[in-house]
C-alpha cells in the first residue's frame, strides 16, 4: 500500500497526464517493469487502443526493444523504477551509438520518506548513473509540475534526439508504508 | 576444435539470407554479425557490435512496429544465453513476424573458446519452449537450414526459434561497419522512414 507522503500532492491524475501526453507524441510501444507506482499508467497503456505495453523481464530489455521500434517506425517510452535503472547500465550505450529518440519514465524509490534501506542506495545513485550514461534528467516533485516535464521531456526526446529520464520522486508518488 | 557432423555457420547464415527478399536480419554481438556480412551486406542488415544480449530484442520492437515484415534475429549461444529472459518476453508478445535463430557452437569464441552454459548444460529450444515459442527446434541439417529459411518469410506463423549446432572454428573476419547511426539510418531509409 501506499501513503501519501505529502499531503499537497494528492491530486490523483497525473497518471493521466503522462498518458495524454504519451499518445500526443504518438508513443507506440511501452515496455516495462511493474512498479506501484506506475501501475496507473499501465492500466492506461494495457487499455489503449494506440499503444502496446510490453513487460520485461529485467528492464534493459526495454531499452532494445525502443531501438528496435524506432527502426521500424515506432516510437516508444521505457517505464521502470529507479532500481531498474541500475539494470540497463550497458545496454543504454546502445542510445548514442545507435542514435534513437529515448524517453524513461523512472519511478523513485529510496529517497523522500522511504521505509526499505535496500532502495536507498540504487535511488541515490539513479541519477548519477542516467548522467554518466549520457541521458538528459528532469524530475518531477508535484502533480501540478507532471504535465510541463512530461511535455519538456518528450519533446527534446522525440524532437531533438536527446535522451531523457524523467524521475518521479518519491513525494509525487507517496513513499511506500509497510509498517502500521 | 572442429567435430564431426556440425554445421558451418557461413554456409547456414548464407542459406537463411539466400532469398531473403524483405527480410530484416539482425546480427547478434559477436561472430554472428560477421557472418551476416559474409553472406552479402545489404541496407535491412542491422549490425550489432555492442549491446549482448539485447539483439532478440531489438528484433522484437521492430517486428511489433513492421508486423508485415519478416524479421530474423541470428545471434550465438553466449548473446542469447544473456538475453534468456527476453525469449520469456517475446512468448508472451508472441509476434508473428519473429524469427530467431541461434548458431550455438558451445563457446564465447570472440574472447578466446571459453565453453559456454550450452556446452553441457543448458537446452535454449528448452528454453524457448517453455516460455511458450510453441515453434521451437534443433537443426542439425542444411535441409533444415534451407526448410527453415522458407518459414522465415511466413509472418502469420511465429514467432519460431532455431537452435544450430555448428563448428566453433574460427573464420576469417569479416567485418561490417561500425557505425551504428548509419546502419540504423540506412535501414529506416529502406524502409520509408524520413530523418528526423
Amino acid at each position: 500500500m501506499h501513503a501519501r507522503a505529502d499531503a499537497a500532492d494528492t491530486a490523483p491524475n497525473w497518471p493521466d497526464d503522462i498518458f495524454a501526453t504519451l499518445q500526443r507524441y504518438d508513443v507506440r510501444q511501452v515496455p516495462y517493469v511493474p512498479d506501484a507506482g506506475h501501475s496507473t499508467l499501465i492500466q492506461r497503456v494495457l487499455a489503449s487502443s494506440t499503444m502496446r505495453g510490453i513487460p520485461l523481464t529485467t528492464e534493459e530489455e526495454g531499452v532494445a526493444l525502443l531501438a528496435g521500434a524506432w527502426t521500424g517506425g515506432q516510437r516508444g517510452v521505457l517505464l521502470m523504477q529507479s532500481s531498474g535503472v541500475g539494470n540497463c547500465i550497458n545496454m543504454l550505450s546502445l542510445i548514442p551509438i545507435l542514435r534513437f529518440p529515448f524517453l524513461t519514465l523512472v519511478t523513485m524509490r529510496g529517497e523522500w520518506g522511504e521505509f526499505n534501506p535496500w532502495q536507498v542506495p540504487m535511488g541515490s545513485t539513479t541519477q548519477g548513473v542516467f548522467e554518466l550514461s549520457g541521458i538528459k534528467v528532469l524530475r518531477a516533485s508535484n502533480a501540478a509540475e507532471v504535465p510541463a516535464v512530461l511535455e519538456a521531456a518528450a519533446a527534446q526526446a522525440y524532437n531533438a534526439l536527446t535522451p531523457t529520464a524523467v524521475l518521479l520522486s518519491q513525494r509525487l508518488i507517496g513513499a511506500k508504508v509497510f509498517t502500521k | 576444435m572442429s567435430k564431426a557432423n556440425l554445421l558451418d555457420r557461413r554456409q547456414v547464415v548464407s542459406t537463411l539470407l539466400a532469398d531473403r527478399k524483405d527480410v530484416v536480419a539482425i546480427g547478434g554481438l559477436g561472430a554472428s554479425t560477421n557472418d551476416i556480412t559474409a553472406a552479402g551486406d545489404h541496407p535491412r542488415n542491422f549490425y550489432l557490435w555492442g549491446g549482448m544480449g539485447g539483439a532478440a530484442m531489438i528484433g522484437l520492437g521492430l517486428a511489433l512496429a513492421q508486423p508485415k515484415l519478416p524479421v530474423l534475429v541470428i545471434t550465438g549461444d553466449g548473446e542469447m544465453l544473456m538475453g534468456m529472459g527476453s525469449l520469456a518476453t517475446i512468448g508472451l508478445q508472441k509476434p508473428p513476424n519473429l524469427s530467431i535463430v541461434v548458431l550455438d557452437n558451445e563457446c564465447y569464441g570472440e574472447t578466446g573458446g571459453q565453453i559456454s552454459h550450452t556446452s553441457a548444460a543448458a537446452d535454449l529450444v528448452g528454453v524457448a519452449r517453455a516460455c511458450g515459442i510453441a515453434d521451437a527446434c534443433a537443426i542439425s541439417t542444411m535441409a533444415e537450414v534451407e526448410s527453415f529459411a522458407v518459414c522465415v518469410h511466413d509472418v502469420v506463423g511465429g514467432p519460431r526459434f532455431a537452435n544450430v549446432k555448428i563448428d566453433s572454428a574460427e573464420l576469417a573476419r569479416i567485418l561490417p561497419s561500425r557505425d551504428g547511426t548509419y546502419i540504423v539510418n540506412r535501414l529506416r531509409g529502406d524502409l520509408g522512414f524520413l530523418p528526423i
